[in-house]
């Protein structure tokens, strides 16, 4: 699971160009939105993609994201239940 | 009656930097095929979380923009209008690619929405909360000479007082490299500059340009726009026709005319056409700048910058003059003129205030 977060801590890096963040300024409890990392509803569109993509999860509730992307442990918790790759 | 337009306030990132009072004693004829902008920081005007999605060219032209503005003191314009050639080809490439290696699967918002043409133009309103006309120009080398025809119209018509208007074209390795393959963009091998080129295709390189427009003349004010012409085809035979229509209906002939600026790119098989048209003004100063700024669709724009700062400071900076005339008289009207690869010619009658 550890290494799962790292993992999901680089991708969204990466994938939302988080230019002044690094994998350490992310705590795994974190609110990803808000006054965590302030992310945005653009950026849960990314996440989405992103959960598709790289771990086969199709979210086809858009209700499910709000506690599934609340932070890194649930994000990570929900991907190592559902993930099909 | 004839209503006035000033430019009140101009804003630049280019390859030579952002737009300044030393612009032309600091900068270098640019020698390789592709260049990039000279970034400045942008973390006064531009948020993280903001600059995040932005790609370089919607960063240049907020920059370019807000300096425009803040140079003719104005917070908030009546109206945005751009003009850009490829748009923000960055972002556009971003998103086609995600299309072909995801097999049109997995497509991200965020490329999408900062793919289109109009970007700029959208974030400059949103940022500054403008909610006026807003409205981007795509024709290729006539796109921002578009857009100063339409905000010199609104001024004109008085839909509007004080106008932002600009040009905006950023590098991306994918589109340029098919410009490099049909001959557009001067191999990555050849190291000419304007003044030494001896073949085809132009040095490229991505910049914003921005100016305030305004029917108010101030203490600030560079000097008044006082007429466009656009033509999408030509011949050479023509062009003088076309150049002497275009001064006729402004009350002037050829001897009226103090200065040239012209968009030679040191693609040799078109700067042709640049030599006709200084046949037409034999003995006045002729002035280039693309050697500095590079090709680009709007790289027009940092003519009428060039020319406005001419007029204002009555000074011509030997890196931008092409021939040997000696400047004998007070700059007052001069004259600018750009064709690509011999279409889209664009006049610009500037006057000085």
């Amino acid at each position: 699971m550890a290494e799962l977060k790292e993992e999901l801590k680089g991708k969204i890096i990466e994938v939302l160009n988080l230019e002044d963040i690094a994998v350490a300024d992310i705590a795994d409890s974190d609110p990803l939105f808000g006054e965590g990392l302030g992310l945005d509803s653009i950026d849960a569109l990314e996440l989405i993609v992103l959960m598709d993509k790289e771990y086969g999860i199709k979210l086809s509730d858009p209700k499910q994201g709000k506690s599934i992307f609340q932070s890194i442990d649930t994000m990570a918790a929900y991907i190592a239940e559902n993930r099909t790759k | 009656m004839k209503k006035s337009r000033y430019i009140n306030g101009i804003g630049a990132v280019t390859a030579q930097g952002i737009w300044r009072t030393d612009f032309f004693t600091e900068s270098q004829p640019l020698q390789q095929a592709v260049n990039a902008a000279q970034q400045p920081s942008y973390r006064e005007l531009i948020s993280p979380a903001m600059a995040r999605r932005m790609s370089r060219g919607i960063k240049m032209g907020i920059y370019a923009a807000q300096q425009a503005l803040d140079e003719a003191q104005i917070d908030i314009p009546d109206a945005i209008i751009t003009g850009t050639g490829l748009g923000c080809s960055e972002d556009s490439e971003k998103f086609l690619r995600n299309i072909l290696d995801n097999d049109e699967e997995f497509l991200t918002p965020t490329a999408f929405i900062q793919s289109t043409h109009n970007t700029v133009a959208a974030q400059i309103a949103l940022r500054l909360g403008c909610k006026g006309y807003n409205f981007t120009y795509v024709n290729r080398s006539v796109s921002f000479e578009s857009a100063l025809l339409d905000a010199s119209m609104q001024l004109q018509d008085a839909e509007a007082t004080d106008i932002l208007v600009g040009g905006v074209d950023e590098v991306s390795d994918h589109t340029f490299r098919l410009l490099q393959l049909v001959g557009h963009i001067k191999p990555s091998d050849v190291h000419e500059t304007i003044h030494d080129s001896n073949s085809p295709g132009a040095n490229y390189a991505e910049s914003a340009t921005f100016f305030t427009l305004s029917q108010q003349k101030t203490a600030y004010s560079y000097c008044e726009v006082q007429d466009i012409n656009l033509q999408n085809k030509l011949s050479q035979g023509d062009l003088a026709a076309f150049t002497k229509e275009f001064l006729e209906r402004n009350g002037l002939h050829a001897g009226d005319i103090d200065a040239l600026v012209l968009g030679y790119n040191g693609d040799k098989e078109f700067d042709g056409w640049y030599d006709i048209f200084e046949c037409i003004f034999p003995s006045i100063p002729s002035i280039y700048y693309k050697h500095l700024i590079g090709q680009c669709d709007t790289s027009s724009a940092f003519a009428v910058a060039t020319a406005a700062k001419l007029i204002r400071e009555q000074i011509i900076p030997a890196i931008i003059q092409r021939n040997q005339v000696t400047l004998d008289r007070p700059l007052r009207n001069v004259l600018l003129y750009n064709q690509f690869r011999g279409e889209d010619h664009s006049l610009v009658l500037l006057r000085s205030c």
